[in-house]
C-alpha cells in the first residue's frame, strides 16, 4: 500500500478485485474493553455472505500497557525468515524496538498458507534530516517502505493501542486461529467477512485494510474506482493491494488525516448530496456542498457500499449515496453496533434498545463519550 | 486558365417526375441548374455542384439525385483522384488549394476502436429515468483542498473560490465565429445554448452588442491574434474568456476573412473598416514564449477583475501534454484541445490533413502528464475536434476530459451536409456564408429548436450509458478508464489511451 510508482500506462496498474461482504462493528462509548465474542458470533450469523476467501478483525484499546508505541502487526509469507531478518533490520535502524514477540496463534487451526505473524512495539528513531517530519508521516514512509521493498513481508497495522488481525478464511476461523476470544480485549472491534467474486485470497487482501490508527471494512464495488484511483495518485497513494476497497482507506486518511476534515464532511464527499437537495439547502449550505462537490468530485465513491471506518475514538458508518448495500444501527446502554444485517445484531444483543436503519449518504458517527451517533436517528429511513 | 478538372457529382434528374417549380434554381447558389423556358428544360452545370444536397432535398418531386462521380481516372492507389485534381488545380492557378471543415482523409478514428463498460451483478446498474443521473459539471480551477469553519457544530467554506462556471451538461459549443458563420446560425447556437443551459463560444469575431443582454450568461468569448471586437465590455459580459492560440484544423497558422464579407455589421462588431480583409496572423505578435502567454492571462484576468476563469486553446500538435502542463502553469484556468479533424471556414488543405494529431490521443496525453504532475486539478480540459455522438463524447470524459466543444456536430444538426465548401461563402444552407439571401434560410427560432434538441438526445444518451455503468454521477467517469477497452489498437497505442484491450 502507499506505494510510489509511476506507472508507463494505465494499462499496467493492477485490476481492481470485486467483491461483496458481510461488515459489522461495535462500540462501547464509554471506552470499557470487551472481549471479542460478540464481534466473533455476529459475522458468524452472516455467513452466507463471505466465501471463506478472506476474513479479519481490528481492535482499539488492544494493547494499554504499550500504549505510547507504535504496534506494528506484520507478516512473513511462506514463513521467509530472510525477509524478517531484513524487517526488523530496518526496524533497528529507523525505531527503538520496545518488545517484539511472534502473534500467539493456535496450532490446531489449519488454515489457507498461514504466514509467520509477528508484532513489533516500536518508538521512533528520526534522523536529524527528517526531525520536521510529522510521527505519522514518517511511520507512514517506513511502512510503506515495507511493503514495497521487501518481499514476503507485509504490515497489516500500525497505529498506538490498535491492530488488525486477518487472514485466509472465514472470519470466525481467523478469531480461532489468533485466539482473538481467550487474548484480546478492546472497546471497538470491527470484523470483515469477504465474498470475492475473483478468487486470489491472500493475507494481506482480506480486510480490515490499515494504516496507522486508521482502519476500513468495506462492502461493495465502486463503480467510481479508476477515477478515485486516479486522484489519489495525484496525492502519492498508490494502489497495490488489488482491491478497490483500498482507494477508501487512502481517501479517508487523505480527508481526516492530512486534510483534517470532520467525518461529518468527508461523509459528504464521499456521498454527496443530489443537486436537487442542494438547490433546497441555505446559501451557507449550498455554497459549502457546491464546493465540496466542485473540489473533492474524483473521490465521490460511486456504486455500491457500505463502510465501516474506525480510529481511536471513533467508529464510522456509510452507506453509498443511493443506499445499494446495507447498513443497520443498534444501540444499547453504551454499546453502538453496525452491521449488514439486522439479525446478526440481534443474535448478539437479543434485548436491543434501539435500532435503525441509516439513510445513504448519512453517516453513523459513534464517538467516544457521546451519544453522536443518535444523531444519524433522526435521519434514519 | 483551363482547369482540366472533372467535376466531382453527377446531378440526374428524372424527367418524368419534374414538374418545372424552378425550386432547385432558385436554391443552389452555385448556378448549377439552369431552366430554359423557351425549350421548357433544365440545363446542368456539373462542374460548379458541390454535393450540398440543398436541391435533391427540397425537390418537391423527388426528380433529383446528385452522386458522387468517383473514379473516371485510372485508378491508382497513390495517385488518387484528388491528389491529381489538386496539381491541376495548382497548375492553374498557382495558388494554396483552400478547403473547408474538417479532415476527411482516412486515419484512423480512435473512437471507433474505444468500447464502454456496463455494471453486471456485482453492482446494479440505474435506471436514469426513474433515478437521479447528474451530468452538471464545472469549469475552471479547483483549489487543493478546502479550509471549513464549524459555527455552533454547523459547517461552512472558510476558503475563497476560484472562478467556476456550471454546465447542466459537459457539452459546449465550440468556436465559430460571426463572418466565418452566418447571423442567424450564429444567433441559433446562442439561443440553444441557453436554452440548454451550456455555453457557446463566440469565436474570434467579436459578441454583437445586442445579443449581449440576453445570451452573453452563454458565451465564451474569444481573444484570437486578431484581437477583433476585444474591447472591456465585450470581455467582461461573457463568462469565460478563451485565448485562442490554434486551431485544430489548421494548427499553426491563422485565418482571414475576405473584405467581400465584411459587411457594415460584421465590421462593426469586430470593430474593423467595412470592406477591409480581417487577418488573423499566425501567431499572436504579443506572445513569443510561455511567459508571455502568462502575461496575457493575467491582463485578461485584471480586465476581468479575477471573476471568470480564463481558457486558453491550442491545437493538438505533438508535444501538446507538455505544452497544456505550461499553460495550467502560466495561470490558464481551462486548457482547450482541439485536435486535427477538426472543422474550420478555411483553411489550406495541405494543413488541414497533414498537421497535427488526433484528439484521442492527445487528451490522453495531456491528462496523464497533468496528474503525473499533480496540477490536473488547476484546470479544465476541454476536447474538441471530431466529436462525433454522444458516444465519442463519453469516450472523451472517461479519458479524462471535463467537457467537449462541438462544432461540426451542431452545424450538421443545422443542416450542413459536409460539403467542404465552407471557404467559398456560397452555402446554400444559410450557414457559412453572408449573402442576404441565403442567410435567410436559416430562422434561428427553428434552427435553435433543432440545436437544443441534438443536446438533449445527447444528454439523455449520456445518462443511458452512466446508468449502465452503475454510476449517477459524471464525475466518476472522468478520467476513469476502468470502463474503457481498446479494440484492434497496437500495444502503443493502448499505452498512450492508457486503455486495456478488450479481454485484458
Amino acid at each position: 500500500m502507499l506505494v510510489r510508482q509511476n506507472y508507463e500506462s494505465e494499462r499496467y496498474v493492477p485490476d481492481k478485485e470485486m467483491d461483496a461482504c458481510g461488515i459489522f462493528g461495535v462500540m462501547n462509548t464509554e471506552g470499557v474493553r470487551f472481549g471479542g465474542r460478540m464481534a466473533i458470533d455476529a459475522i458468524k450469523n452472516m455467513k452466507v455472505r463471505g466465501s471463506g476467501l478472506g476474513g479479519g478483525f481490528a481492535i482499539y484499546g488492544l494493547y494499554p500497557e504499550y500504549r505510547d508505541y507504535y504496534a506494528l502487526h506484520i507478516i512473513y509469507q511462506n514463513s521467509n525468515l530472510t525477509a524478517k531478518e531484513e524487517v526488523e533490520a530496518f526496524l533497528k535502524k529507523y525505531f527503538y524496538m520496545v518488545f517484539d514477540e511472534e502473534i500467539p496463534t493456535n496450532p490446531d487451526i489449519r488454515l489457507f498458507a498461514s504466514p509467520l505473524a509477528w508484532r513489533y512495539f516500536v518508538a521512533l528513531q528520526k534522523s536529524r534530516a527528517e526531525e520536521d517530519l510529522s510521527d505519522e508521516e514518517y511511520v507512514i514512509s517506513k511502512v510503506m517502505y515495507l511493503n514495497s521493498h521487501i518481499e514476503d513481508a507485509y504490515v497489516l497495522s500500525s497505529g498506538k493501542d490498535m491492530g488488525v488481525f486477518k487472514g485466509v478464511g472465514f472470519p470466525e476461523e481467523i478469531a480461532d486461529y489468533f485466539m482473538l476470544d481467550q487474548l484480546y480485549q478492546g472497546y471497538i472491534w470491527t470484523v470483515h467477512s469477504r465474498f470475492p467474486t475473483n478468487t486470489p485470497g491472500w493475507w494481506g487482501g482480506a480486510h480490515p485494510l490499515s494504516i496507522l490508527d486508521w482502519t476500513v471494512v468495506h462492502n461493495g464495488e465502486l463503480s467510481s474506482y479508476g477515477a478515485n484511483r486516479r486522484f489519489l495518485e495525484m496525492h502519492n497513494y498508490y494502489c497495490t493491494l488489488y482491491t478497490d476497497s483500498e482507494v477508501l482507506a487512502y481517501a479517508v486518511d487523505l480527508l481526516m488525516r492530512r486534510q483534517g476534515l470532520p467525518i461529518e464532511v468527508a461523509a459528504k464527499i464521499f456521498a454527496p448530496p443530489m443537486w436537487d437537495a442542494v438547490g433546497r439547502m441555505d446559501d451557507g449550505d449550498k455554497e459549502l456542498y457546491t464546493a465540496l462537490r466542485m473540489v473533492y468530485a474524483p473521490l465521490l465513491m460511486n456504486g455500491p457500499f457500505t463502510v465501516i471506518v474506525a480510529h481511536h475514538n471513533e467508529m464510522i458508518g456509510l452507506t453509498d449515496r443511493i443506499r445499494l448495500r446495507p447498513l443497520t444501527a443498534g444501540a444499547k446502554g453504551e454499546l453502538v453496533f453496525l452491521s449488514s444485517e439486522e439479525a446478526a445484531i440481534r443474535a448478539v444483543c437479543p434485548d436491543l434498545e434501539r435500532v435503525w436503519t441509516p439513510n445513504g449518504g448519512e453517516p453513523v458517527v459513534v464517538r467516544l463519550h457521546t451519544r453522536e451517533h443518535l444523531q444519524s436517528l433522526n435521519k434514519s429511513i | 486558365m483551363y482547369p482540366y478538372i472533372l467535376s466531382e457529382f453527377i446531378v440526374e434528374r428524372r424527367e418524368d417526375r419534374c414538374i418545372r417549380c424552378r425550386v432547385c434554381e432558385r436554391q443552389c447558389a452555385n448556378g448549377v441548374h439552369l431552366f430554359d423556358s423557351e425549350l421548357n428544360r433544365f440545363f446542368t452545370t456539373e462542374k460548379d455542384c458541390v454535393g450540398c444536397q440543398r436541391c435533391v432535398m427540397l425537390c418537391p418531386a423527388d426528380a433529383l439525385y446528385v452522386r458522387p462521380r468517383l473514379a473516371d481516372y485510372r485508378p491508382n492507389g497513390s495517385w488518387t483522384r484528388d491528389q491529381m485534381q489538386n496539381l491541376k488545380k495548382q497548375a492553374a492557378t498557382g495558388g494554396v488549394v483552400l478547403t473547408g471543415s474538417g479532415n476527411d482523409k482516412p486515419y484512423r478514428v480512435y473512437w471507433n476502436h474505444l468500447t464502454l463498460n456496463a455494471s453486471q451483478v456485482t453492482n446494479p446498474s440505474i435506471d436514469p429515468l426513474r433515478e437521479p443521473m447528474e451530468l452538471q459539471t464545472f469549469l475552471g480551477r479547483k483549489p487543493d483542498s478546502l479550509k471549513i469553519e464549524f459555527n455552533g457544530g454547523k459547517a461552512r467554506l472558510a476558503s475563497e473560490f476560484p472562478p467556476n462556471v456550471p454546465l447542466r451538461m459537459p457539452l459546449l459549443f465550440s468556436a465559430m465565429s460571426l463572418g466565418a458563420i452566418s447571423y442567424p446560425a450564429f444567433k441559433s447556437l446562442a439561443m440553444a445554448a441557453k436554452e440548454a443551459g451550456v455555453l457557446f463560444n463566440t469565436g474570434e469575431g467579436g459578441l454583437p452588442v445586442e445579443m449581449r443582454g440576453e445570451y452573453a450568461d452563454h458565451a465564451i468569448v474569444q481573444c484570437a491574434s486578431g484581437r477583433f471586437g476585444v474591447d472591456e465590455d465585450y470581455l467582461n459580459c461573457a463568462r469565460i474568456v478563451e485565448i485562442k492560440i490554434g486551431q485544430g484544423a489548421k494548427p499553426g497558422i491563422g485565418g482571414h476573412l475576405p473584405g467581400e464579407k465584411v459587411s457594415d455589421y460584421i465590421a462593426q462588431t469586430r470593430m474593423i473598416p467595412r470592406g477591409t480583409d480581417a487577418l488573423s496572423p499566425a501567431p499572436q505578435h504579443d506572445i513569443y514564449s510561455i511567459e508571455d502567454l502568462s502575461m496575457l492571462i493575467y491582463a485578461l484576468k485584471e480586465a476581468t477583475d479575477y471573476s471568470k476563469p480564463v481558457s486558453v486553446k491550442i491545437a493538438a500538435v505533438n508535444n501538446v501534454a507538455a505544452i497544456a502542463s505550461g499553460i495550467v502553469r502560466a495561470g490558464a484556468d481551462i486548457v482547450a484541445i482541439d485536435g486535427f479533424r477538426g472543422g474550420t471556414g478555411a483553411a489550406p488543405l495541405v494543413t488541414r490533413d497533414n498537421v497535427g494529431i488526433p484528439i484521442e490521443l492527445a487528451l490522453s496525453a495531456v491528462d496523464k502528464r497533468l496528474r503525473d504532475e499533480g496540477i490536473r486539478n488547476r484546470c479544465s480540459v476541454i476536447a474538441a475536434g471530431g466529436i462525433r455522438s454522444s458516444a465519442d463524447a463519453i469516450k472523451a470524459i472517461a479519458l479524462g476530459d471535463d467537457a467537449v466543444y462541438l462544432a461540426t456536430a451542431p452545424l450538421v444538426a443545422m443542416g450542413c451536409t459536409l460539403c467542404h465548401k465552407c471557404h467559398t461563402g456560397k452555402c446554400n444552407w444559410g450557414i457559412c456564408t453572408q449573402d442576404p439571401f441565403l442567410t435567410k434560410r436559416l430562422n434561428p427560432e427553428l434552427t435553435s429548436r433543432r440545436l437544443s434538441n441534438l443536446l438533449r438526445s445527447w444528454e439523455h444518451e449520456i445518462q443511458e450509458i452512466l446508468g449502465g455503468m452503475g454510476v449517477n454521477a459524471i464525475e466518476s467517469l472522468r478520467g476513469n478508464r476502468e470502463h474503457l477497452r481498446g479494440l484492434g489498437l497496437e500495444e502503443w497505442e493502448l499505452n498512450v489511451l492508457g486503455v486495456k484491450g478488450a479481454g485484458e
